[in-house]
């Protein structure tokens, strides 16, 4: 049960980005988890109210965004996603596969603010941080 | 009103995995072997690992771990029973060791009265907190990750806890001196190891009565090699 220090850590970030943009709220935040990050779902939600409340998160909603498992086979050269994770083995051949090229992913994709008036009107303003 | 989506693509974990990184650039300069051991509680990792840096040490290696719990510092005083220089890391109430815990537990015992200096080492044992969940998501700059399993605990646990098992580099099996009345199935645990991390090491070991550890200690040494010619 890490879940609640992964939303700390969620929260020291989202605030720490959501200071550059003064007077702005944060209404939502969307996560990138990979289902073999070995964090669950029911959890982070459980402990997201928890964490943000007298945060600048406090109300924000919290998205969970699943990424399946891709692996690539050494046998056939493809890339394929699978299904579950009781068999580590490629769909298409039927090879068992150790390259594991998604699905550990545990990251904040992004997050949604709304900012005070601005010059533009009913904008929807898409903004790249720098990592 | 203005809405506005902030990309951000940022590793929640990126704290500590930007320590481990630099952990494991520290334990490769002082071309330290460190492993990282995970099980369930009871399992047998301490009983294993005491065998372990025992052998190790009789043979003229520098082996010395740190070691994982919640509470307590029973288990150094049992892996200190081996000769070996042990470190006790209580978490208080933490499910997992990290890389912060790490690197501030090495740097105390390097300065620490007749402490252990990383350089001064062949082989560091990391015995992380009994939990196979949550010690899987952080990396501590290990170069082997290895998880153990007991002949008690049924043979599906590799398929129970894939996110551990898929993410190590080695399993041990341990206990098997009594596989046999625990009605252990040897096929099977050895077939869903492999389910779950294809091509894996197993060890199949017991800390009673010392079988497999002898092939265990060439594989560290093999690894440790590895190391020493970077």
């Amino acid at each position: 049960m890490h879940e609640l220090s992964i939303v700390e850590s969620v929260v020291d970030a989202v605030t720490e980005t959501a200071a550059r943009y003064p007077g702005a709220q944060v209404k939502s935040v969307k996560l990138r988890v990979g289902v073999l990050a070995a964090v669950v779902r029911e959890s982070l939600e459980f402990c997201w109210e928890l964490a943000t409340v007298g945060t600048p998160l406090a109300g924000a909603a919290l998205v969970v965004n699943s990424v399946p498992i891709v692996l690539h086979c050494a046998a056939c050269g493809q890339d394929a996603e699978i299904d579950g994770v009781q068999s580590f083995r490629c769909p298409n051949c039927g090879e068992l596969a150790s390259d594991l090229r998604r699905g550990r992913e545990l990251e904040i994709e992004s997050i949604e603010i709304e900012e005070p008036e601005t010059s533009s009107e009913n904008a929807l303003v898409h903004t790249q941080e720098t990592k | 009103m203005t809405t506005r989506i902030v990309e951000l693509r940022r590793g929640i974990l990126k704290k500590n995995d930007e320590l481990a990184a630099a952990l494991r650039e520290r334990y490769s300069r002082a071309g330290a072997l460190v492993l990282n051991l995970v099980s369930s509680p009871g399992t047998g990792k301490t009983a294993f690992l005491e065998l372990t840096l025992r052998r190790l040490t009789q043979a003229g290696a520098k082996a010395a771990a740190l070691v994982g719990d919640l509470e307590t510092d029973n288990d150094a005083r049992r892996l200190a029973a081996s000769g070996a220089p042990v470190r006790q890391i209580n978490t208080h109430g933490i499910c997992h060791l990290d890389a912060e815990m790490i690197a501030k537990h090495l740097d105390d015992w390097a300065s620490a009265e007749n402490g252990v200096q990383l350089e001064a080492l062949d082989y560091l044992f990391i015995e992380n907190v009994g939990n196979l969940v949550c010690p899987s998501s952080y990396d501590l700059g290990e170069k082997i990750r290895v998880a153990l399993l007991s002949v008690t605990e049924g043979e599906d646990k590799p398929l129970k806890y894939p996110t551990l098992f898929n993410s190590a580099d080695a399993a041990a099996i341990t206990k098997i001196d009594i596989a046999e009345p625990c009605g252990f199935d040897r096929e099977l645990a050895l077939h869903n190891l492999n389910e779950i991390r294809p091509g894996i090491r197993i060890f199949e070991t017991s800390a009673k009565t010392g079988a497999g550890i002898d092939t265990w200690l060439e594989y560290l040494a093999e690894q440790r090699d590895t190391i020493s010619r970077q």
